[in-house]
């Protein structure tokens, strides 16, 4: 039969020789992958943000006066948080204000501002079976979806939408958990959305997201304007302190443009099925 | 349904006017799943033709150990590579998370168990026949190595091409590692998630159907070599 040494050495040898032939492959392969030359930072942000395509319009206008890319990673608001308390982005994104100055505080983050704000809507299907649009305040329009037992559709994935989400639960003082007319998904805006109109069932969504699938969906807007449902964004970089290998200086330069005077137009400016989805700055609680 | 019929123009019209977006895209997904199949068969075939003209009792647990690796979820092992390479991660220092290379990383640890088992299972059907007969033959062990494997060529062929079709098409894993950045790490099938989450239904479908039109490229080369290799 086999000679099972001098099979297992001559394994060895091939093993070795492929190693040398991984290490060629690695080293040739390198520059056929895009590497940029160009300075780059990672910004995290939600998908809400992203799927607006806000950044899209802003960016460029950054990379062209800067000759800074900004290399976008969007996920929800929990998942961006961890990836800057782990080092893993330069700046972020996000919309939890409470959860931001908290992490400010902890000395993950510094220099958070303010950037931007718009507001949640609660959407629904057309016949509005639970009567929300008679409803004057998120939280009545909470008890009312909850009272007749009328599906409510729950990003459920810890992202800024779905913490403000279940903070309102909290507030009009009902566990809905509990329920099986609450089905948590855990998927992103558009594809809750997207199951909200399936079933249909009612959710919480912020505006610019509705705004760019409304084409696809039948859900009619069913409360909106209530102070509750703001909805604040912040910038802010990763603490260099904690992380040193960030790039710290971009990021801060990325801050300064989006909060300086143009960046505000910009935010002012941009328009999705000619509505605008952002207004620059801290906006009134 | 329009959004499908619409998706179907849309990705003929990205196809015929060569859209720069989307060739970038295309080139980036064969680019990252082609390095990966290659060091995944670098791996896989020796290794598996190795474990095959062993015999089956010898390498029961590690069989049984491959085949669960050919069945690992892709975002499973997305969240382990996560983990190995982030910043807080072992292999933090390297910088590798949102990078081409960790996509490469995440690919080639789908792949290799495929190719793996596949090429296993390959030698091993033609195995101790072929062996015994090159022995007989005045063969030295190495040579009849050999000969089985290049008896087994076709079976390790389509477990290289199997494995490329995993892993081209998976998105759980490249979606934790690479980021789906734009222009960098967005390739095929993150591309398409975006899109759907957009609500751009026409450029979803359309990336899909490239995506098919691919998948059927890769195995008609794979039906053909495999009837070549049955007339012979």
């Amino acid at each position: 039969m086999f000679n099972e040494k001098k099979g297992l050495r001559n394994y060895l040898l091939t093993m070795v020789f492929i190693m040398v032939l991984l290490l060629i492959a690695a080293g040739c392969s390198e520059d056929r992958l895009p590497v940029s030359e160009t300075k780059f930072f990672i910004l995290a942000t939600t998908t809400s943000t992203y799927d607006s395509g806000l950044l899209d319009f802003l960016n460029p206008v950054f990379t062209e006066q800067t000759g800074i890319e900004v290399q976008v990673v969007s996920q929800g608001t929990g998942a961006a948080l961890e990836a800057g308390k782990r080092g893993d982005a330069d700046a972020l994104l996000v919309h939890d204000r409470e959860s931001e100055l908290d992490l400010v505080e902890q000395g993950y983050f510094i220099y958070r501002n303010d950037v931007m704000y718009n507001d949640f809507i609660i959407v629904g299907p057309v016949e509005d079976s639970a009567g929300v649009t008679e409803a004057n305040s998120a939280l009545e329009a909470y008890n009312l979806i909850a009272d007749g037992k009328h599906i409510f559709i729950s990003r459920g994935d810890d992202s800024g939408t779905n913490r403000v989400e279940l903070r309102l639960w909290e507030k009009a003082g009902i566990d809905p958990e509990t329920g099986d007319w609450y089905l948590a998904v855990g998927q992103g805006m558009g594809e809750t959305l997207r199951v909200a109109n399936e079933i249909p069932g009612y959710t919480l969504t912020d505006r610019g997201t509705y705004a760019a699938n409304r084409d696809n969906l039948e859900l009619i807007i069913v409360l909106e304007g209530d102070p509750m449902l703001f909805n604040q964004y912040g910038i802010m970089a990763v603490n260099p302190g904690e992380h040193p290998h960030a790039r710290h200086d971009l990021a801060l330069t990325y801050i300064e443009f989006l909060m300086s005077e143009q960046g505000r137009q910009l935010i002012e400016s941009y328009r999705v099925n000619g509505e605008p989805l952002f207004f620059p700055g801290l906006g009134g609680l | 349904m329009s959004s499908l019929f619409e998706g179907i123009i849309e990705a003929f019209h990205l196809i015929i006017v060569l859209d720069p977006d989307l060739l970038q895209i295309v080139f980036l997904s064969l680019r990252i799943s082609g390095t990966a199949m290659i060091i995944g068969t670098i791996l896989g075939v020796p290794l598996g033709a190795f474990l095959g003209l062993k015999s089956e009792k010898k390498t029961r647990l590690i069989n049984k150990f491959i085949f669960t690796l050919m069945g690992t979820p892709p975002v499973v092992a997305g969240l382990i590579i996560y983990l190995l390479i982030s910043r807080m991660g072992p292999l933090g220092v390297l910088g590798l998370l949102y990078t081409p290379w960790a996509m490469i990383i995440a690919q080639v640890s789908l792949a290799t168990p495929i190719i793996t088992g596949l090429t296993m299972v390959g030698v091993r059907s033609k195995g101790s026949e072929v062996v015994e007969t090159a022995r007989s033959l005045g063969a030295g062990p190495a040579l009849a190595a050999w000969t089985v494997i290049r008896e087994s060529r076709i079976a390790i062929l389509g477990a290289i091409i199997t494995g490329f079709g995993r892993i081209i098409a998976e998105v759980g894993a490249v979606m934790i590692v690479g980021g789906n950045i734009a222009g960098k790490t967005r390739v095929m099938t993150t591309a398409i998630v975006l899109e759907t989450r957009r609500g751009n239904f026409e450029l979803a479908i359309g990336l899909g159907l490239i995506l098919l039109i691919l998948a059927f490229i890769v195995n008609s080369l794979l039906y053909n070599i495999q009837r070549g290799g049955n007339s012979n």
